[in-house]
């Protein structure tokens, strides 16, 4: 056996074997050290004859590969296994809870109108708002309903003063006439808002909320009236079919007026819209009064259109199966964390109203 | 208005059922609010007598009632009606009777020991009247029946119908067959009114004077002599139990009766009451009349009474007094059927809050050409029923009722309603409903038919036909989807984004009321008047709130009481700085309690600070677009705030508008309210207040320019005076180079040892780069001198060696 072969037969034996840092620097100078053996088979070539040169040379550079990889690859073995004996020293408990955080939330109401906003958005409507406090006259008067009329005994009304002449609106209706005698004609707007009555009990809070609608402009009719509402009622509810009956009722401010109703039925204690043969309530409406068209300087023979009055609590209600009207005010920290929707999901056209 | 298919049927001929009549009250818009059956189970009401009450042995208010009920025993039954009295004939439910009014079962029962057989029912419980105050009272003409049914079988079911306000004519059974007529519900029977036919005078002089606002304009009347008033026939007290009326006497359930059947209100009177003639009049302040509510009354002056030589006998249209009331000794009727103005009716029952039967169709509008047919029925029927002799009608006029027409264009129908109709079904339904039509041309001249006030215009015209045709006529159209109008105004849309930026920063958001209370309003007003509603729902929610924070806190408190411990809550809504409309902002207000991280494993818990809800603030500003490095702060607040640990935010250095307060709450309100937490701080967005950012995202996005010079960070300490705010600090640097100075930040603030009292250490550390070079040390030590002397020039402050 040639030397060669020897000291390779030698040290992969060695290199094989369990070796720490220490040892394999040892074997590291043992070979390519200045003395080193494969170092001194180096010097040898030298003195070698021509014939035996070559490959003896060739020889030698094999081995001396062979023999560094081997090193190498050691020295990274021992490496790794020194890493992931730390890491493995430095593994937690990761179920432990996160960093705290807090999660806020908006109110259904407010969502529901986002909601309803979105919709009407997408079929040219526009957003109007009003004061809380209003006059009698934009409250009433201007809508057809003059002092005495039995119709104001449907409201029951704060005041502001002994003269009832400042109240808190009762209706989102002023809405209406600040709209139109602001502006020309055509109007499409809607107007959500807090509107009040003194009227408290299960199903009465002294404050709700009603989102308006008023659509006028050259030859707008019932027909519209219906779509608008159809293609509301659908949209909020999400659902492709709607039952609607159109009843005709009395507003004052409206002729010919209707209250809306949508079929209904119950299944397991939760109210499925749309299907059932029971009828809902749940808005009033019609085609402006010709009178208040007069009270804005709109010209009734030229223009007119429909309005409309809903009340969002009540919507809100039905869409998210919450019973109780009372518990939207009294800002129970569960209630608002059950009900309330995260301020991400913001209802849009695009993405729907709901994820 | 309470309605059977029976009573019905006295006017319309049909071969239709009860379930069809239901569906088209509705479609015509004479809505049907309940449907109650008087079932088999109301048979079992008995007419009852109580013969001896005593005391409950345990209970003071109760009594133990032996009551005869027609059978051998006496029936003990417990009631606790003040007038349960021995003698007083009533009405007993017995065990297995369901109560019409709350729908419950009765069964044999022990009440505090004693055991009770059934019930004495009141008016109320019987869904006869809203009288709740005590058991019914029959009249001693019940005597006879004890132990008989009260009700009587009925064969139709109490239809309760919801009649807008602008149907009077619907408040009589016969207006309401006669709609339902139009829609082709059977045909309407002619009625067979008999005339009176009689050759005596009515000897009473009737006169209305001719006064301002005089409220009657006509008053028919007829005497009535040598009857004998009595119990109604069977077949009238039927009717009225049928709509729930509790029947009295003949000559008042008369009256009532033809008031429910073809709405007309009368009122009888004894008119051997009256002194020497009726003389309608308006009152005088201060007159004083017993009504028959047996209420006392005091008059204003104007009010239209009826009165004769002695005083006011009665309210016109509205009730009649004591004094000339009929009794069961009533030997001479005075008939009333008149005209009395709705307005004025209007006025006086709201000034004295008094509602009626009568009154409330009087306002509504009676027909005035009903006065005749109202006392032919009444009297022709007090004569069958009560015998006497009929005097002739005398009717006394002011004003003749004028008959009013209309021009009606047949093309408005389709304009409004979007569907078309022949006229030979508008002739139809406009001539059953009553109108007379004339044609002239292309319209139609139409006779308004005198029972309804409430057709004066076209549109009306409009309203009858498409309802009597039906609403599902009407086709739908759907809506157009155009824009040519953004749906938010540029201040909407910041209320929105306003809204849903603090929700994000982990506030809940809340509603509650725009009134609260006035106790808690005073700790928030700062220097606002408080806004007082004159009628509030109960004095604690008595003015409009002038902060949020007044609810707020409020409900706070309460979730705290639930044992919440650490919440963050807002509520985005107006605020009130006068009575007048438009004198409201509209701010977000929130408010934190409690501690951040509370028992957290990883980190430190701390009681939640003003800075945090500065935070709050100026995150959710610069989120909404606004520029924090314009921002500037000081510390003048309202004074429900911590004196020194609350701010004010402005836009800019302008100081122009307030736009945000934020602070702890004042320890003193935490106090007074009794709210119990480790610490409480809030903010007010003002947000009508806020310059709307006029720039588009669009136009926000400018040129991207950025440097890639090496930039050098240097950190500075200077001393300064206690009272040197570090924004004065911050801004002096900023101002030297905005170009080469930028990421000015405090990292630490220090008093103590080492520095002199009234002094304090303000460590900053900032950015140098420069677009256009990199710059040399000679370059950053000019800036470095530059900064420092800026600095110790501005504010005071020395450099920290």
């Amino acid at each position: 056996m040639s030397d060669l072969k020897k000291i390779r037969d030698e040290f992969i034996l060695k290199l094989n074997g369990k070796l720490d840092f220490s040892e394999i620097d040892q074997i590291k100078s043992d070979l390519f050290g200045k003395n080193g053996l494969i170092s001194s088979q180096f010097k040898k070539i030298r003195t070698m004859v021509e014939s035996e040169r070559k490959k003896f040379a060739s020889d030698l550079n094999v081995i001396k590969d062979e023999l560094q990889d081997l090193i190498n690859s050691k020295i990274n073995e021992i490496e790794n296994a020194e890493i992931n004996k730390k890491l493995d020293k430095e593994k937690i408990d990761i179920t432990l809870p996160e960093r705290p955080f807090v999660r806020g939330k908006i109110h259904p109401v407010s969502q529901t109108i986002d909601e309803i906003s979105s919709i009407f958005s997408e079929i040219g409507f526009s957003v109007e708002e009003g004061p809380d406090v209003e006059n009698e006259y934009n409250n009433f008067t201007a809508l057809n309903t003059p002092d005495n009329h039995p119709a104001r005994d449907m409201h029951d009304t704060f005041y502001l003063d002994e003269k009832k002449q400042k109240l808190l609106r009762t209706h989102t209706s002023p809405v209406q006439i600040r709209t139109m005698l602001k502006d020309k004609p055509p109007f499409k707007i809607i107007a959500p808002g807090r509107t009040y009555r003194s009227d408290s009990d299960q199903t009465h809070a002294p404050m709700f909320h009603q989102v308006e609608g008023l659509h006028i402009d050259k030859n707008i009719n019932m027909g519209h009236l219906k779509g608008c509402l159809n293609y509301l009622i659908k949209e909020f509810f999400e659902v492709d079919k709607i039952k609607m009956r159109f009843r005709p009722s009395h507003f004052p401010f409206t002729e010919p007026s209707a209250e809306v109703d949508i079929g209904y039925e119950m299944k397991d204690g939760k109210i499925i819209i749309g299907e059932g043969n029971q009828w809902l309530e749940i808005l009033g409406c019609g085609m402006v009064h010709p009178n208040v068209l007069k009270n804005v300087k709109v010209d009734p023979a030229k223009f007119q259109g429909y309005a409309f009055g809903i009340g969002i609590d009540r919507l809100a209600m039905l869409k998210y199966g919450i019973n109780d009207l009372r518990a939207f005010f009294d800002c129970d920290y569960r209630w608002l964390n059950h009900f309330g929707f995260d301020p991400l999901d913001v209802p849009t056209n695009y993405r729907g109203l709901s994820r | 208005m309470k309605i059977t298919f029976d009573w019905l049927q006295d006017h319309l001929k049909t071969n239709l059922k009860e379930k069809h009549l239901l569906e088209q009250l509705t479609n015509i818009g004479l809505e049907v609010e309940s449907v109650d059956s008087l079932s088999a189970d109301n048979e079992l009401f008995k007419i009852a007598k109580i013969v001896k009450t005593e005391k409950h042995p345990n209970a003071d208010r109760l009594k133990v009632c032996d009551v005869d009920v027609g059978e051998k025993e006496f029936k003990k039954v417990i009631c606790g009606a003040a007038n349960a009295r021995k003698g007083l004939i009533t009405i007993y439910a017995p065990p297995g009777a369901t109560i019409p009014k709350t729908k419950t079962k009765l069964a044999v029962s022990k009440i505090r020991g004693v055991t009770s057989y059934g019930m004495l029912c009141s008016e109320s419980e019987l869904d006869l009247s809203n009288e709740s105050e005590g058991i019914t009272e029959l009249s001693t003409k019940y005597e006879k029946n004890i132990g008989k049914k009260f009700f009587s079988k009925s064969k139709s079911n109490l239809i309760d119908l919801s009649i807008t306000p602008n149907r009077p004519d619907c408040l009589g059974v016969r207006g309401i067959a006669r709609d339902l007529v139009a829609s082709g519900f059977g045909k309407l029977l002619e009625l067979k009114e008999k005339k009176i036919k009689s050759t005596t005078k009515q000897t009473l002089k009737v006169k209305i004077n001719r006064e301002k606002n005089q409220g009657c304009t006509a008053f028919g009347s007829c005497l009535i002599t040598n009857v004998k008033n009595t119990e109604s026939p069977r077949w009238l007290k039927d009717k009225l139990i049928s709509v729930g009326q509790k029947p009295i006497s003949a000559i008042v359930d008369i009256t009532n009766y033809v008031m429910l059947d073809i709405n007309r209100p009368l009122h009888a009177y004894d008119a051997d009451k009256i002194e020497k003639g009726i003389i309608v009049r308006s009152s005088n302040s201060g007159e004083k009349f017993t009504a028959l509510d047996n209420k006392n009354y005091k008059l204003e002056k104007g009010m239209c009474v009826i009165s004769d030589q002695k005083g006011v006998l009665g309210l016109g249209g509205i009730i009649g007094g004591t004094r000339s009331g009929t009794e069961l000794d009533t030997k001479n009727i005075l008939l009333e059927s008149a005209y009395f103005e709705p307005r004025s009716i209007r006025n006086t029952s709201k000034k004295l809050n008094l509602d009626t039967d009568a009154k409330f169709r009087f306002e509504r509008g009676i027909d005035p050409s009903s006065i005749e047919d109202g006392l032919n029925k009444a009297a022709l029927l007090i004569k069958d029923i009560c015998g006497g002799e009929i005097s002739k009608i005398d009717i006394q006029r002011i004003e003749t009722s004028k008959i009013k027409t209309i021009k009606f264009d047949p093309n408005l129908f389709e304009k409004i309603t979007g569907f078309k109709i022949s006229i030979k079904e508008i002739f139809k339904i406009l001539e059953d409903l009553g109108f007379k039509i004339k044609k002239e041309k292309k319209n139609l001249k139409l006779t308004i038919p005198t029972w309804r006030p409430d057709i004066s215009q076209e549109i009306d015209i409009v309203e009858e036909l498409v309802r009597i045709t039906g609403y599902d006529k009407i086709k739908i159209i759907d809506p157009n989807k155009e824009r040519t109008k953004s749906t938010l105004t540029q201040s909407q849309k910041l209320f929105h984004f306003l809204q849903r930026a603090i929700a994000s920063k982990g506030y809940l958001e809340a509603i509650t009321w725009s009134f609260t209370n006035s106790n808690y309003n005073d700790h928030f007003k700062d220097k606002n008047k408080e806004i007082k509603i004159v009628n509030p729902i109960s004095s604690d929610l008595g003015v409009l709130r002038n902060s949020i924070f007044s609810n707020l806190i409020m409900y706070m408190n309460k979730n705290l009481d639930r044992g919440f411990k650490d919440l963050s809550i807002f509520e985005i809504g107006p605020v009130f700085t006068g009575s007048n409309p438009g004198e409201q902002n509209t701010v977000v207000c929130g408010l934190s309690v409690g501690k951040k991280s509370r028992l957290s494993w990883i980190e430190r818990e701390r009681n939640v600070d003003v800075f945090d809800v500065k935070r709050d603030v100026v995150q959710t500003l610069v989120e909404a677009g606004y520029n924090s490095n314009n921002f500037f702060i000081d510390n003048e607040t309202p004074n429900y705030y911590h004196p020194g640990k609350s701010g004010r935010l402005f836009l800019n250095r302008d100081k122009d508008k307030v736009v945000a307060y934020f602070g702890e709450i004042h320890p003193n309100i935490l106090k007074k309210i009794d709210l119990k937490t480790e610490s409480l701080v809030g903010f007010e967005i003002l947000i009508d207040n806020l310059k709307l950012p006029k720039k588009t995202l669009n136009d926000q996005k400018t040129k991207f320019e950025v440097s890639d010079y090496q930039k050098s960070e240097r950190d500075f300490a200077f001393i300064v005076a206690k009272e040197v705010k570090a924004q004065d600090l911050i801004n002096a640097i900023s101002k030297v180079d905005q170009k080469l100075i930028s990421n000015i930040n405090v990292f630490d603030i220090y008093e103590g040892e080492n520095i002199p009292e009234n002094k304090k250490s303000i460590a900053i550390s900032l950015t140098i780069q420069s677009t256009e070079k990199t710059l040399n040390d000679n370059d950053l030590e000019n800036i470095n001198d530059l900064i420092i002397k800026t600095v110790e020039s501005k504010t005071g402050a020395k450099i920290r060696s």
